[in-house]
């Protein structure tokens, strides 16, 4: 199995480990939102800076962070080609069709920069918090959605029991996988039909074991008279530490900093 | 020797944080026609260690030999290894896929590239050896009882003819009359066929029963291998790894303190049995002191 370091979480102790998941998730949204607003060399600077000190601030390993980039690497090249070739300006290079241009470049770069920095920066989230604590958050946060009818716990709920899965399923697919080399599966040669046919003997038994865990599950937890949201307490509910208060006002003079760089175009 | 290990030893996620030894140092040798039983605590590396038999796992450090030839060096075809040595997986009822039951059992034969004729004829002989009948051969496998189930995986393996079988835990979860059709299958494998048995197994007294010979593993390493009567002498060690005795050699040790004269190496009921009758006539005889 591939190595998804989004949604991996990192056990450590340190600051933002501690933090209330609430302030991680706002967090990385206003850094994103940040993101957006710088567009000069020092804006960008600053944003790194920051992204940098809540790396160390993370205790989790710079190495670790860079990894959260493998899955989007091929998305990123593209996207930063797309935008050398495509955008119209001062041409310092052309070949056939191909034109390389002055603003291409510049364009090219700023969006790889922000895109490196959004995944980074959203890795730092995942990396500290617990997928739980995450969809704590979530609900939380989307709380006031119920009043127009979404089902906040439940999409919740989904999400952290498809995270517990995750893992789960893996294992599974390895112990199938396993099982069916033993009985001469050949999962490596072959063109591409006969790889997606040698598949099958995978997902058929795949599909059926997470459907009988989804029955198990949900058998378990009507046994616990679970019945949704409503008037349900949490054995662990998310309350707002002295921390997290800086950590919000930390946030604020961010964003502001990012406007002052937008504004000054620098 | 059909296997030897030489100085095996395997860690998960080497060169991470998550770094776990599971093996460490196993040498072993494997003779044809063995019936071995393997008994262990959970995570005592059982598992890990029946996986490098078949090579689905590559040893860290050490060398597998099947038949005298390296099984890791350049161009040793695994796929065929795995002809030659069947391992059934825990629970192996759930790695079914086939609409057939013996399209299911074919499925191995295949893998080997057999005519369809001769998976067919392969498939029927292997669903033939585990008791299944013929009428169910064209049923869906997912339709079968959980017993059922189990005797056609076992049969998906032994569809290829393997001379050596693996076994992780295959009565697990099965009820009694389950568990004696699967045990006394795998006996007749090894009388009739002379397949050499590598059995995985929790209940010491299915072990004392049928294995010949006895390997505990403890913390990765191989802690007893002898004669099932030779290891259970050591029943207090045993039981310091989290093993056991099978039931009747404590009785039999009661016995004897409570002053019966009884072997106390008895390990099946039968032998047992004949112990305690001998004793107790030799008792009621009573006159005869020895």
């Amino acid at each position: 199995m591939g190595e998804l370091t989004l949604g991996q979480y990192y056990p450590a102790e340190s600051i933002l480990h501690r933090l209330d998941p609430r302030v991680k998730l706002v967090g990385t949204i206003v850094y994103i939102v940040g993101l957006f607003q710088v567009s000069g060399v020092f804006g960008y600077l600053f944003a790194a800076a920051v992204l940098f000190v809540l790396v160390f601030l993370s205790k989790v390993p710079f190495s670790h962070v860079l990894k959260s980039l493998k899955p989007v690497f091929v998305l990123l090249c593209i996207t930063m080609l797309i935008n050398m070739f495509l955008i119209p300006g001062r041409v310092l290079w052309s070949f056939w069709i191909f034109r390389i241009t002055a603003e291409g470049i510049r364009q090219a770069v700023t969006m790889g920069l922000r895109l490196i920095f959004l995944v980074m920066g959203s890795s730092i989230m995942t990396l500290t918090t617990t997928p739980n604590a995450l969809t704590d958050a979530m609900e939380n946060l989307f709380g006031f959605l119920r009043i127009v009818k979404v089902p906040v716990h439940e999409i919740s709920m989904m999400m952290s029991i498809a995270l517990r899965f995750i893992p789960i399923l893996t294992e599974e697919m390895d112990k199938i996988r396993k099982a069916q080399m033993a009985r001469g599966a050949d999962f490596e040669s072959g063109g591409l039909i006969r790889r997606l046919k040698a598949m099958i003997p995978l997902l058929v038994p795949l599909f059926v074991s997470a459907f009988r865990r989804a029955n198990d599950l949900a058998m378990a937890m009507e046994a616990r008279c679970y019945h949704g949201g409503d008037g349900r307490t949490r054995m662990k509910p998310l309350r707002y530490a002295a921390a997290d208060f800086v950590a919000y006002g930390l946030l604020a003079a961010f964003l502001a900093g990012c406007i002052v760089f937008r504004v000054t175009g620098l | 020797m059909q296997i030897e290990l030489k100085d095996v030893s395997y860690t998960y996620g080497l060169n991470t944080v998550y770094e776990v030894s599971a093996l460490s140092g196993i040498n072993l040798s494997v003779k044809e026609g063995e019936f071995i039983a393997i008994a262990g605590q959970t995570g005592s590396g059982k598992s890990t260690l029946i996986q490098h038999l078949n090579g689905l796992i590559r040893p860290t450090s050490g060398r597998i030999l099947f038949e005298g030839k390296d099984i890791w060096e350049e161009g040793y075809d695994l796929r065929e290894l795995r002809t030659h040595v069947g391992l059934v997986f825990q629970y192996p009822e759930n790695q079914l896929f086939e609409t057939t039951v013996v399209k299911d059992v074919m499925f191995g034969p295949r893998n080997q590239g057999l005519s369809e004729e001769e998976c067919r004829q392969r498939a029927e002989e292997a669903l033939k050896l585990v008791g299944i009948p013929e009428e169910l051969l064209e049923t869906s496998p997912f339709d079968l009882s959980g017993g059922q189930k189990r005797r056609v995986a076992v049969a998906g393996v032994l569809a290829m003819n393997p001379e050596v079988l693996i076994l992780d835990e295959p009565t697990a979860g099965l009820d009694p009359a389950g568990r004696e059709e699967i045990l006394t299958l795998i006996r007749r494998l090894r009388d009739r066929q002379g397949i050499t048995i590598i059995l995985v197994s929790h209940s010491m007294e299915d072990v004392a029963s049928y294995a010949g010979r006895m390997i505990v593993i403890h913390q990765g390493k191989i802690a007893f291998d002898g004669t099932p009567r030779q290891v259970f002498a050591h029943y207090r060690e045993l039981e310091e790894i989290g093993l056991a005795a099978p039931q009747i050699t404590y009785i039999m040790h009661a016995l004897k303190k409570g002053g019966l004269d009884v072997d106390v190496n008895a390990i099946t009921v039968s032998e047992a049995k004949r112990s305690i009758l001998l004793a107790l006539a030799m008792a009621r005889s009573g006159t005869v002191h020895v």
